[in-house]
């Protein structure tokens, strides 16, 4: 550990300071404002004189109004945060010679890449935290309700999930900052497998799906059961994908009424006439469907910080 | 001479896969001599340094640097150790008192201490003045300087430097010299440092050891090898000849 918090202080220092940190936290609270207004007045609308369903509250999350819900907005941006904090946490202090000048001195190594690791991670939650307690705000005074302890539960959950998600994406980037001396290098890395597990897998899933189950010659529309293995062999190939596992366990938390994480096939206000009749699904139970994606989740992380940790350490730090 | 062996390696060696960097190296430095470690590009200089701070394992052989192993005990070297590298960095973005802070916490001094020390090392390399400024604005030999203070934020009993005058003006380099000699005088720290630059080394260096192609092919005080090597007395010489003969030789 020696080491660890001197370096960690001086990378938080580094990151909260940083242009780039700016950028990204104001895009991120403009994004946020905006949807949040958006879907909290049209709510109050929609809501005029009859009583409040309930969760209402997680709507300002997972409502897509007019453009999309801020849950997808962080399933998709969420990897570019992770992605701007470390693509070149290493390869920085490699081509500014500074890296060779931490090595030497009494500091374990790992201390190096730990503290570089939980700086992004810190900064991470602070940027979550603070954007979700904006959205909050702005839902309470433009709803009028105050969440319950199962949507701040939720909320909870859905925070924790995130935070695990964009340090995935934090851990590959310095894996390639690792891997790689530019840092322009690394950064295309680090976009490249962004770009492709956003778009590409999906493409790949419904391709694979139309090889694995396809529409027998003749027929236009394929039956039922073709469909349906369609679907199936689609939703576990895109699973492969960080970014679905992520938006599936989160639209799970977030969306009690969803009784599985398999497709649903109804818009938002149609759920919400729906909620009236239905009960939600105890946070208990959500948490039980979400426990595979969170668990692969963390695995990943893990992993890729395992294969950056061994990397690191195995690197002979001459000059370069 | 007398003193305590401070640096000792045995049979030292060094391979990058079938390429021999240093070769056999068996020397021994006492404590508060400085030592000059010389040799054409390439010779493996850096590499040994390299391996004395434990930053690369040696393929076979022993060392020890304070009676430690730097392979076992890499921590406690880097405590006793100030080491500037062949070209020093710096956070370009902090100003020179900052990064001197960084790393006196890295060696876990307190700011109350290092404060103080960083000041009186500041006026002693001559950059007191600049103190405030960004790094980044630093010209080549400002940055030599402000690497000789880092060394020696942490106390160092040994320090290694890896060609410290190079691209310093004709008055930087004499007051490096001066402060490397007192460092050796008045302090009593051992000094093992790399150089081209023979006329310097010959000025201040107690020793030398030649290395050639990783075969540490002459050491001794030079008066000792010019009398060896050149057959001649005490002043008529100069370690460069010394040093040519020796080249010719391999
Ligand atoms: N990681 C490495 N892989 C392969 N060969 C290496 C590696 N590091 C160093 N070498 C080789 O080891 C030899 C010794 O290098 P070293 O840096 O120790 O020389 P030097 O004496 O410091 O030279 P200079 O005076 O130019 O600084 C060189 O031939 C170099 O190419
Ligand atoms: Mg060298």
């Amino acid at each position: 550990m020696s080491g660890i918090f001197t370096i960690l202080r001086k990378e938080l220092e580094d990151h909260f300071s940083s242009t780039r940190f700016l950028l990204i936290s104001a895009l991120i609270v403009m994004v946020g404002v905006i949807i949040a207004s958006m879907v909290g007045m049209g709510i109050q609308e929609e809501l005029k004189g009859s009583t409040k369903p309930t969760l209402i509250f997680l709507f300002l999350f997972t409502s897509t109004g007019k453009l999309f819900s801020f849950v997808q907005f962080i399933g998709f941006f969420g990897p570019l945060i992770g992605i701007i904090l470390g693509f070149d946490s290493i390869n920085r202090e490699r081509i500014s010679r500074t890296l060779s000048k931490l090595v030497s001195q009494p500091i374990y190594r790992d201390s190096i890449i730990n503290a570089k690791f939980l700086a992004g991670i810190v900064t991470i939650t602070v940027v979550l935290v603070g954007i979700i307690l904006i959205i909050s705000g702005l839902g309470i005074r433009l709803i009028g309700v105050v969440p319950g302890s199962e949507e701040v539960g939720r909320l909870g959950i859905y925070l924790i999930i995130s935070i695990l998600y964009i340090s995935f994406w934090l851990g590959v980037s310095i894996l390639f900052s690792v891997i790689f001396r530019s840092t322009a290098t690394s950064a295309l890395a680090s976009l490249a497998l962004w770009i492709f597990f956003s778009f590409f897998v999906s493409l790949g899933a419904n391709v694979l799906s139309d090889m694995v189950a396809p529409t027998p010659v003749g027929q236009t529309r394929p039956s039922p059961e073709t469909i349906m293995k369609q679907a199936q062999v689609q939703r576990i190939v895109s699973l492969c994908s960080p970014v679905n596992l992520y938006t599936e366990a989160t639209s799970t938390i977030l969306n009690p009424m969803r009784q599985t994480t398999k497709l649903v096939f109804v818009g938002p206000m149609e759920q919400l006439s729906m909620m009236r009749f239905q009960n939600p699904l105890p946070l208990l139970q959500s948490l039980f469907i979400v426990l595979p994606h969170l668990i692969s989740i963390i695995a990943i992380t893990l992993v890729c910080f395992g294969v950056c940790y061994y990397i690191f350490m195995r690197q002979e730090i001459r000059t370069v | 001479m007398e003193g305590r062996f401070i640096i000792e390696t045995e049979g030292l060696t060094k391979k990058y896969n079938s390429y021999t960097a240093v070769n056999n190296l068996t020397l021994r430095i006492r404590e508060g001599e400085v030592f000059g470690f010389l040799g054409p590009n390439g010779a493996g200089k850096t590499t040994t340094l390299l391996m004395f701070l434990g930053l690369t394992e040696p393929t076979s052989g022993k060392v020890r640097v304070s009676g430690l192993d730097p392979t076992r005990e890499p921590l406690r070297i880097k405590e006793k150790v100030g080491y500037l590298p062949e070209n020093v960095g710096f956070y370009d973005d902090m100003d020179a008192r900052q990064n001197l802070r960084y790393v006196a916490r890295l060696n876990r001094i307190p700011d109350e201490i290092s404060s103080r020390r960083i000041d009186e090392l500041l006026k002693m390399v001559g950059l007191f003045e600049e103190a405030g400024k960004k790094v980044g604005t630093y010209s080549k030999g400002m940055r030599q300087r402000l690497g000789i203070a880092e060394v020696l934020v942490k106390e160092p009993s040994i320090v290694f430097l890896d060609e410290p005058t190079i691209g310093l003006d004709p008055d930087g380099t004499n007051r490096m010299l001066e402060l490397i000699q007192s460092l050796s005088r008045e302090k009593n720290i051992t000094v093992f440092l790399s150089s081209h630059l023979l006329e310097q080394v010959q000025k201040i260096c107690d020793r030398v050891g030649i290395m050639i192609k990783g075969n540490l092919v002459a050491i001794g005080p030079i008066d000792e090898l010019a009398q060896k090597k050149l057959g001649v007395e005490k002043g008529h010489y100069t370690l460069e000849e010394i040093y040519m003969k020796y080249f010719k030789e391999v």
